[in-house]
């Protein structure tokens, strides 16, 4: 009984010292001093980095999108639907979950392999007694620059899963490019496109906080810095996904109640 | 800021405390680590913090810079008591300190140059006058020609001397080292030393210095810089005893075990002390 006791509030604590540290990354945007070059960096290693993953993966999902959905289509011989499938599939869901999958497992490790590993070599000590604030030089940071990309990213992912959509479509199902395109465009409201966004921020949100988390929160020398960063993908992953299903259903109600 | 040995800044007065620690208390999930610990560090004085691995040398350090908070007591650095202030207050007042860690700790993705000026930068200081504050510092710690390398590219007494370089590069009152000579071979000890003698003798700083190296401590005590001739010279008069002293703190199974003058802990017959002696 006594485990079960000590195991949950060690959870408790590490829930609470995680919303502590989210908050705080939040509030130091606006109170100084702010660090706009570590932000600029960690906007060029989190977002540009990205790129090419993302660019890569974007066009081949929407391609296999096509290819899986259009030979259903084929069957009741409605093809041309290929294309509102695919842009909406994409734009609500695939783009802002497979782009944050994807920069989760390339940035949470990232970020928590970096701080865990200064942490273990009392860097981040160092910068506390010479006056700084960890969380707003390495924390802050990172999570605006993850807020600022991580949109980027899944709308450039996005632009290129329907250009893969189209090139599948016109070379496997003889799709004209135009009908493709006009199709994937129209389909689209604004709630769709505000339910891809308001999900990827979130996300971005998730990707950052808990890389800084588990990085800052290593114990165990470079033993500790391996675990956490498997950690931060873990936990990073699966928040997402939880994540992604309450707010497609929060993105529907609210577009239900006002679009 | 003039840095250079000949240099003759302003010292603060002697007899005020810098550091006061009463009746301090800390543990952790293994048990208490510091029981009750209680003494003062005068300023310009050195207090030498001695004891075996493991008795709370660098945790009462980490204490004085407010890094850990103590589970019971106070502490007062420079006149505040800093044990139960926030965290932002706090990093207003570790500016006044130095720390030099034992590993270093130097941002291993900054050149040497940058490491040194962080805390400028930090500070705002004027871009224009941030290089030949570094340049000087580096100087001082003769290691003006790695500015640009990174710290990976330095042997580990190099790193240590950067590490005093950056805990000094804007001149605190107070300045704690965490076994700066540990793990380094004789002559690169006594180079850390020297240093520590000269940056003591020339800008009257106040020191902890944690140290299982009962050598250090007695070079400390019984070695000073002389501006003048600027050469370490062997001084154990009561003048110069007086103009920088240094005190011993030895410390066993979380307590203070013995406090006093070099002379004193000679003279002792302890079996314990014994042990550091031979």
């Amino acid at each position: 009984m006594e485990v079960l006791q000590d195991l949950a509030k060690t959870n408790v604590l590490k829930v609470q010292n995680y919303s502590k540290l989210s908050l705080q990354s939040i509030t130091n945007i606006a109170r100084g001093p702010r660090y706009m070059q570590d932000t600029l960096d960690q906007m060029d290693i989190i977002g540009v980095g990205s790129l090419p993953i993302v660019l890569l993966s974007g066009f081949f999902i929407g391609a296999v999108m096509v290819l899986q959905t259009g030979a259903q289509f084929i069957r009741f011989g409605q093809a041309s639907l290929t294309g509102d499938i695919v842009s909406l599939a994409l734009v609500r869901e695939l783009g802002p979950s497979i782009t944050g999958l994807l920069v989760a497992g390339r940035c949470s490790s990232g970020i928590a392999s970096e701080l865990g590993s200064m942490l273990v070599t009392e860097q981040v000590d160092a910068m506390r007694a010479m006056g700084t604030d960890p969380s707003r030089k390495l924390v802050t940071p990172r999570v605006l620059a993850t807020l600022i990309t991580l949109p980027l990213l899944t709308t450039i992912s996005v632009f290129v899963g329907l250009l893969g959509g189209m090139v599948a479509s016109v070379l496997s199902l003889r799709i004209n490019a135009t009908t493709f395109w006009e199709r994937a465009i129209k389909i689209l409201e604004f709630s769709d496109i505000m339910q891809g966004f308001m999900k990827t921020v979130v996300f971005a949100f998730i990707i950052a906080t808990v890389g800084c988390y588990q990085g800052l929160n290593v114990r165990g020398g470079t033993q500790g810095v391996g675990r956490a960063t498997t950690q931060a993908v873990v936990v990073a992953s699966v928040l997402i996904i939880v994540s992604d299903t309450f707010l497609t259903k929060i993105a529907l109600y609210l577009a239900d109640k006002l679009f | 800021m003039a840095l250079s040995p000949t240099a003759t800044p302003t010292l603060p007065a002697i007899g005020e405390a810098a550091i006061e620690f009463n009746n301090v208390r800390l543990g952790f999930h293994e048990g208490e680590i510091l029981r009750g610990i209680t003494f003062s560090a005068q300023e310009r004085e050195t207090v030498i913090l001695l004891g075996e691995t493991g008795t709370g040398k660098t945790l009462l350090l980490k204490l004085a810079s407010g890094l850990l908070r103590p589970d019971s007591g106070s502490i007062r650095v420079l006149g505040n008591d800093i044990s139960g202030i926030p965290e932002s207050q706090l990093l207003g007042i570790r500016r006044e300190i130095g720390f030099v860690f034992q590993e270093g700790a130097l941002f291993d993705s900054l050149t040497v140059g940058e490491n040194v000026a962080y805390r400028l930068h930090e500070d705002g200081v004027d871009p224009d006058e941030i290089e030949p504050r570094v340049s000087e510092v580096l100087r001082f710690v003769e290691l003006a020609h790695t500015f640009d390398l990174l710290p990976s590219e330095l042997s580990g007494g190099m790193r240590r001397r950067v590490a005093i370089a950056r805990a000094l590069v804007t001149r605190p009152p107070i300045v704690l080292y965490d076994s700066p000579t540990a793990g380094l071979d004789p002559i690169t000890s006594q180079t850390i030393i020297s240093l520590i003698l000269r940056l003591r003798d020339v800008y009257g700083v106040t020191s902890l210095l944690a140290t299982h190296r009962l050598q250090d401590g007695f070079a400390l005590a019984n070695f000073h810089f002389d501006p003048r001739s600027k050469k370490v010279r062997r001084d154990s008069s009561p003048e110069s005893s007086r103009a920088a002293p240094t005190r011993f703190l030895v410390l066993r199974a979380g307590k203070i075990y013995f406090e006093g003058s070099p002379d004193e802990l000679m003279k002792s017959q302890d079996p314990y002390l014994q042990r550091f002696l031979i």
